[in-house]
């Protein structure tokens, strides 16, 4: 029976969810040189536009219309059967559609989430393609393997309350392989190029954490206990996660920086997205504190170390921190906080942190392998690197003939 | 003593001065401008509507050297910025007369670099 109360808080979750994408675009946008910004806010908004549609016509049919193990089916093309009646299986007491522009925002904000990764140097055109054979070949089967009806990790008893898997490690995992296959940015020498506009960062990082309620505790899919405890951890996660960045960087580079803080507290949230609805709230600050010290190292240590070019840190945060975020849902949850999950190592139960690990494991495997593919696919038919001297003009004006900023009126 | 000022394209510039560097130029000043010249640029289009004749952005280098350094200077800048196509710049070298140090109140050539 549909209850007034849910389907106005989950409307209301799906728009805060979608609000992300742009905040992503500020966040990234910041980040960049001043003559890549709006090559950043294009590419978010073009997802925005390009998934909705993928995602009424077939792409939620393929992740949570009933199939195998493996996939959906394609009987809800065009969301045919999709009705404002509840789809009990899913959840009872909302219309079908509210969960399917829930699920929307999810399946649009992950290749998003990648394009940290190539920034600067993707040509357009390859770039949309890319994405769009993305989300229907990689984010598609992994959602429908951890959440559809008859998915195989969720039949194993994979814990992902929010889309630690499905969402940050997927697309973490393609932002590496992508910033591997496309190769580094010219001129840089591996040296990071300032971020052109600070305060746009930490804009976009409001706005993400803001959006991440939406995200978190509206995954409950009722407005009931287990979204204000979701909502409460996701909070306490973030700041912890926020403050222990600013101490890393205050005891190794003699200050705490506006850039690290809000990158923690990003991290914090990417942290807790899978353990959000199953873990208490000392849990969600130990999350918080130890996401830092890992996306730290590995930002700060590996990447230099390594070489690759991961501009923006896609796989340093989302990456790590979902991977982090996964395998400590499988340490802390706890059946006393969500009687529908399970109990984690700390709580007696190994065997979790062992499903955990393998569902960590596939997504790492698959997302890999498969954006590798479609990465070489593309690239041969359309080509996703930009030309010396358009990557050297930047990509608003080589791309989209745009610029950012006048210097004269 | 001259003052070397440069126009290049801004995506020139790190390999310009990295030339310098070379040559051990390391006192320059920097300013971005607006220009025209010759070449025809990426023109801009808002909303259907393509901006004709707009002015481009270039950098705009200031370089003060004693006469030893001119041609190395010249020669760095040429290196570094130069594609042969149209817009690669313009290299001006004018007299300089004095040059005074703030700090300690030193005149030209000591004071130069």
């Amino acid at each position: 029976m549909i209850n007034s109360g849910d389907t106005a808080f989950v409307l209301i979750s799906a728009a805060l969810v979608m609000l992300m994408t742009p905040a992503l675009a500020f966040f990234y946008g910041g980040i960049v040189r001043r003559k890549n910004v709006l090559g950043i806010l294009m590419q978010c908004m073009a997802i925005l536009a390009l998934v909705s549609i993928q995602w009424v016509l077939f792409g939620y049919s393929l992740s949570f219309a009933p199939g195998n193990a493996i996939l959906g089916s394609l009987k809800w093309f065009g969301l045919n059967g999709v009705g404002f009646a509840p789809y009990a299986d899913y959840a009872g007491t909302i219309p079908h559609q509210a969960f399917m522009i829930f699920q929307a925002m999810f399946a649009i904000i992950t290749p998003a989430l990648i394009i940290g990764a190539f920034a600067e140097r993707m040509k357009f055109s390859g770039f949309m393609v890319f994405i769009l054979l993305w989300a229907t070949l990689v984010y598609d089967p992994v959602a429908h393997w951890v959440w559809g009806i008859g998915g195989w990790l969720r039949n194993l008893g994979a814990l992902d309350f929010a889309g630690g898997t499905v969402v940050h490690i997927n697309a973490g995992i393609a932002a590496l392989v992508t910033a591997l296959l496309i190769g580094k940015r010219k001129g840089l020498d591996n040296k990071p190029a300032p971020p052109h506009n600070l305060p746009f960062v930490v804009l976009g990082a409001g706005l993400l954490w803001f959006g991440w309620f939406g995200f978190n505790s509206g995954s409950a899919l009722a407005a009931n206990g287990l979204a204000v405890s979701a909502f409460v951890v996701t909070n306490t996660a973030a700041a912890a996660a926020g403050l222990s960045w600013a101490m890393l960087e205050w005891m190794f580079n003699g200050k705490p920086t506006i850039f690290g803080t809000v990158t923690g507290a990003v991290a914090g949230l990417v942290a807790i997205t899978p353990a959000a609805g199953f873990v208490s709230v000392i849990p969600a600050i130990i999350i918080g504190l130890l996401v830092s010290v890992f996306c730290y190292i590995a930002v700060a240590y590996v990447k230099p170390k390594l070489g690759y070019d991961d501009s923006l840190d896609a796989f340093g945060v989302h990456g790590i921190g979902g991977i982090w975020g996964a395998l400590a849902t499988g340490l802390f949850a706890s059946k006393a906080v969500n009687p529908a999950g399970s109990d984690g190592l700390f709580f007696g139960n190994p065997h979790q942190l062992y499903v955990q690990f393998i569902a960590v494991a596939v997504t790492v495997v698959y997302s890999a392998l498969v954006t590798f593919i479609i990465y070489k696919v593309v690239d041969a038919a359309i080509g996703m690197r930009v030309s010396e001297k358009e990557e050297a003009v930047g990509l608003d004006l080589s791309q989209h003939r745009e610029g950012a900023y006048t210097m004269l009126e | 003593m001259k003052l070397i000022i440069a126009i290049i394209q801004p995506s020139k510039f790190s390999e310009v001065r990295d030339e310098l560097y070379k040559v051990e130029v390391n006192l320059i000043t920097v300013s971005e401008v607006l220009g025209h010249g010759r070449q025809k640029g990426f023109s801009e289009v808002y909303r259907g509507v393509k901006e004709m004749g707009n002015l481009l952005k270039k950098i705009r280098l200031e370089i003060a050297v004693n006469e030893n350094f001119v041609e190395p200077t010249i020669k760095a800048i040429v290196k570094g910025a130069k594609t042969g196509e149209t817009g690669d710049g313009k290299i001006f070298v004018l007299d300089l007369k004095e040059c005074v140090r703030i700090r300690t109140e030193e005149r030209n050539g000591v004071a130069i670099g």
